[in-house]
């Protein structure tokens, strides 16, 4: 046994409040030590070569690293070992960083601790052994979750890439959010103009298939060997008969449905085809507010419909879909009015958020693009925009900042100037935030072309008087009360968690935070990965953000893909649980404690025993911990290993 | 048969004895039964909490300690002032052993924690509820076109209140309705009249009154309903300086909502203490005393 150990300085990191020459030279009194130094940087290219010639040199079996955090580098050493001749898992990294120098200024204090935790990490790897992976295949066929620009994005890319892509998009139509903007910001480009190519791309591509109103209702596997059970949800219209000659909607007496598409700026029609330009464009019938379904009397559709495609009796059907690794891209949600009892709660019509807003400016929208008041259809002469309605306010549970609101307001003020030339607009702020290309001058160009308002300050209460809303707020650059009267108030609420995004995480075996957007493997450096092995983030879904970060992130998305699924075959962990079979009672409780169902019951030579299957196990530990005779241990983590350390630890 | 310990606070003995008469003429109505609590003292309201909240809990917990020692667990009291009071010494004493232990060592009799505090309103709403409260009516108000205004403390802060709405509070609105009062959608529920600043900064309380008032006629109202005797000495006393001011001519009837259920139940106006108003509400009674309301009984 021969233990090389590297004792990293990090620069002032580590050196900075740990003596890591006294910790090297303790270190090299341990039983089967015989090779410690200090080095800087130890990650550094002249770093890994001093590892690689020390392993050569000295002979060495089993090295540890003492430094960051393992999640840092540990992938990085282990490659290091490799090249050397050693296997990958013959290898442990102490953290003397994160757990040590970076908690505290004792320099004795800590210094002492380092000796103790690379003490452990040199008993633990006395005991480790080599492990090696075993390959799989895998299905080059991706699923995107989403139809959004980043769903598109990513779906786009990937079929250019040659994969069979398999879009499950949740809304009658494909398109998102975006898909409801009239003008973009900051170029002001119609919304639908740039998107609707893609949409149609998305619709027509040989590699793409598309099931539109659909969710997933379950997902079995791992990476590389997904497989998705997809619900396609009733629509009452069959269709492969529909043309979308929209006659149904024209006809259908059911005019209150709830418009899902215009976030019920208006009412529309309980069949109904969302928006000229939707992908797939067919008819869906909205049965909490179709008149044949509450009454079970009516059947005007059914009637008038050219192709009798209509169905009263469709039920929701199932799909398997098998795919080796899933985008996930399901935007975000609004933040409801209700939780704004400042700003009325949503009881008063003329106080509208920023999207119903855009439905009202865009020409194929509920007004045909005049801005009209919800109340009484009168055009606004004066129109008071809010920005974050929710957003940055920790009472309401929203602490962060929606990061879009700031750009559209301007955009949308600006847009209400050229509808209205003698309208007159005011935008609250606390801040401006324009941090991309073209945004500053952008918002700067609402101020000084188009004359509108910006007060700093936040509103404290809006209520109506007579017609119109008064708005109660604050001039902080003044350091004054302001009221305005205003016609119309338009709110920018807050980006939230799209509705179910807890649902679907969990049938992913994936991470959300407190906001509830998904988490990504590391914030600055693998913003599309999660830590569940073949599933990646794309847009919104992984927190709020703008058209260009979302198609950036599709595009990153795809790539990572298209690299996992060039392969022919990938790489096992082999970090899994493994059965000791004389050992086991067959009480299956490991079994009933998994999280992942990666174990399974296995009769050997007429004995119950419990079974891992290699490539689901996730290397939780759950069932070592849970099983009563020690027969299923997890490999790299046995319980000898870590006895090992506590010994280490505790000097028995 | 519900019962309450029952916390009067000095403005109901005094410039708010209406408020008190027509409360008691409602809670007979409904059969509750209301004990005073014997021996009770001031419960410190503005003036304690602003100069030591040790001494303001105390005030409290010496009455609450009363109330426990009647053996009654509820507390009703109509002032909200009173009512906040009572409710931020219990949740101090509660959350803070340390503060508990300081405030009980000034009591002759420590208070352990038992009694439940609560408004008036929030008893007709909560524990009785709209449709029993509708049950004594026999009068119908029709032509009362009333905005309830509740005022700053009866719900906020609402972890402390704990009870309806803080931004738009529908209590009083539903318990009027119930007794067949038609009630306005009146935006200024919970807008500040003013309060204590009728002393020191006038003409602050004069203009916000102004608001308040000219608001509920806006909104289709001709009588306030309050629940408060601070919002009710701040819009009907003072609304005649408020005209002189300002130049207005209010003359808003500001009526305490359990006067109006007094009314619907058949009292007088005389009982309800109607004369006590200073804004005569004549106009709006005499018209609507007539036939009692068809298909309507007691209980």
């Amino acid at each position: 046994m021969r233990v090389g150990v590297f004792i990293c300085h990090c620069g002032n990191n580590i050196a900075g409040t740990v003596d890591v020459a006294r910790v090297a030279a303790e270190t090299r009194m341990l039983p089967g030590v015989v090779y410690a130094t200090d080095y800087m940087y130890t990650c550094s290219e002249p770093g890994q070569a001093e590892i690689k010639k020390a392993i050569r040199d000295e002979g060495l079996s089993r090295v540890v690293v003492a430094a960051c955090s393992p999640r840092m580098h540990e992938v990085t050493f282990r490659r290091t070992v490799e090249k050397a001749g050693l296997n990958r898992y013959l290898f442990e990294m102490a953290n003397i960083r994160e757990h040590c120098s970076w908690i505290g200024e004792d320099r004795e204090e800590n210094t002492r601790k380092a000796v103790e935790t690379v003490r452990m990490a040199v008993a633990k790897v006395i005991r480790n052994k080599p492990l090696v992976s075993s390959s799989f295949p895998v299905k080059k066929r991706v699923l995107v979750i989403g139809a959004g620009v980043a769903g598109m994005q990513a779906a786009l890319d990937c079929a250019d890439g040659g994969l069979e892509t398999v879009v499950v998009e949740k809304s009658p139509s494909i398109g998102g959010m975006m898909a409801r903007l009239d003008k973009t910001f900051p170029t002001i480009d119609c919304s639908i103009c740039i998107l609707g190519p893609k949409m149609v791309d998305v619709a027509q591509h040989e590699l793409i298939s598309l099931h539109a109103y659909s969710e997933i209702e379950d997902i079995k596997g791992y990476v590389g060997n997904y497989e998705v059970k997809v619900r396609k949800k009733a629509t009452y219209v069959d269709w492969s008969k529909c043309t979308g000659c929209g006659e149904c909607m024209e006809k259908c007496p059911g005019k209150n449905a709830y418009d899902h598409f215009n976030y019920g700026v208006a009412p529309t029609k309980a069949i109904n085809i969302p928006f000229p330009q939707a992908i797939p464009k067919k008819a869906r019938i909205d049965r909490e507010f179709c008149r044949q379904f509450i009454k079970g009397k009516c059947g005007v559709c059914a009637k008038v419909c050219p192709t009798k495609a209509i169905d009263y009796e469709m039920a929701d059907e199932f799909v398997t879909e098998e795919v080796g690794a899933i985008i996930v891209a399901t935007g975000y949600g609004l933040l409801g009015q209700e939780k704004l009892p400042e700003y009325g709660a949503g009881r008063y019509p003329d106080i509208i958020s920023g999207i119903q807003y855009e439905r009202l400016l865009n020409a194929s929208g509920p007004t045909q693009g005049h801005i009209l008041r919800p109340s009484d259809g009168a055009e606004p002469k004066s129109v008071v925009f809010i920005s974050c309605a929710g957003s940055r306010d920790r009472s309401i549970g929203v602490p962060y900042c929606s990061n879009f609101c700031c750009m559209y307001i301007a955009k949308q003020a600006i847009l209400t100037k050229d509808h209205i030339p003698d309208s007159r607009s005011y935008v609250f702020y606390m801040d401006i935030r324009a941090s991309g290309k073209g945004y500053d001058e952008f918002t700067r160009r609402a101020q000084e072309e188009y004359g509108v308002r910006y007060i700093r300050g936040r509103v404290s209460r809006i209520y109506p008087k007579g017609k119109k809303m008064v708005v109660k707020g604050a001039d902080t650059l003044l350091g004054a009360q302001v009221e305005v009267e205003a016609d119309l108030v338009v709110l920018a609420t807050a980006a939230v968690a799209a509705p179910g995004a807890a649902e679907l995480a969990e049938k992913l075996h994936i991470s959300y935070d407190t906001n509830g957007f998904y988490v990504e493997s590391h914030p600055k450096l693998r913003p599309v990965e999660t830590n569940t092995a073949g599933v990646y983030l794309a847009g919104a879904a992984q927190g709020p953000k703008d058209i260009p970060a979302s198609v950036g992130q599709g595009s990153a998305a795809a790539a990572k893909v298209l690299s996992l699924l060039s392969k022919e075959m990938l790489e096992s962990d082999p970090v899994i649980a493994r059965v000791n079979t004389s050992a086991c009672v067959g009480c299956l409780k490991c079994m009933k404690t998994c999280p992942f169902q990666a174990i399974k019951e296995e009769s050997l030579r007429g004995k119950t025993v419990a079974s891992v299957i290699e490539t689901v196990c996730a290397g939780c530990g759950v069932c070592a911990s849970t099983c009563p005779c020690g027969a299923i241990q997890l490999s790299h983590f046995t319980d000898n290993q870590i006895l090992a350390e506590v010994n280490a630890l505790c000097r028995i | 048969m519900k019962e309450y310990a029952y916390y009067q606070g000095c403005s109901l003995e005094g410039t708010a004895s209406a408020y008190d008469r027509s409360i008691r003429l409602v809670m007979k109505s409904l059969g509750v039964t209301i004990m005073e609590p014997p021996d009770w003292s001031c419960c410190g309201s503005t003036p304690a909490h602003a100069f030591d909240h040790l001494l303001a809990a105390a005030l409290c917990a010496r009455n609450l300690a009363i109330v426990e020692s009647m053996g009654a667990s509820a507390l009703m009291t109509p002032c909200p002032s009173c009512l906040s009071a009572f409710k931020k010494a219990q949740a101090r004493m509660a959350g803070n052993e340390l503060f508990r232990k300081d405030v009980n060592d000034l009591l002759e009799t420590p208070y352990n924690g038992t009694v439940t505090a609560k408004s008036a309103l929030q008893v007709l709403y909560e524990d009785i509820g709209p449709e029993e409260a509708a049950g004594p009516v026999t009068i119908d108000l029709a032509g009362l076109r009333i905005a309830p205004y509740y005022g700053c403390i009866l719900n906020r802060p609402p972890k402390i209140a704990a009870f309806d709405d803080p931004e738009n509070p529908v209590s009083m609105d539903r318990l009027l309705t119930a007794i067949g009062a038609e009630v306005v959608d009146f935006a200024f529920k919970v807008e500040c009249c003013g309060a204590a600043f009728g002393v020191p900064k006038r003409d602050i309380v004069l203009s916000l009154t102004a608001k308040v008032l000219s608001m509920a006629l806006d909104a289709g109202a001709n009588c306030i309903a309050v629940a408060c005797p601070l919002c009710q000495q701040n819009l009907d006393l003072r609304q005649s300086q408020v005209n002189r001011s300002l130049g207005t001519s209010f003359a808003v009837p500001v009526l305490y909502f359990s006067q109006i259920m007094g009314l619907a139940y058949g009292y007088t106006p005389k009982e309800v203490g109607l004369t006590k108003n200073i804004i005569s509400a004549d106009a709006l009674i005499s018209p609507s005393r007539p036939a009692k309301k068809q298909g309507v009984g007691s209980g």
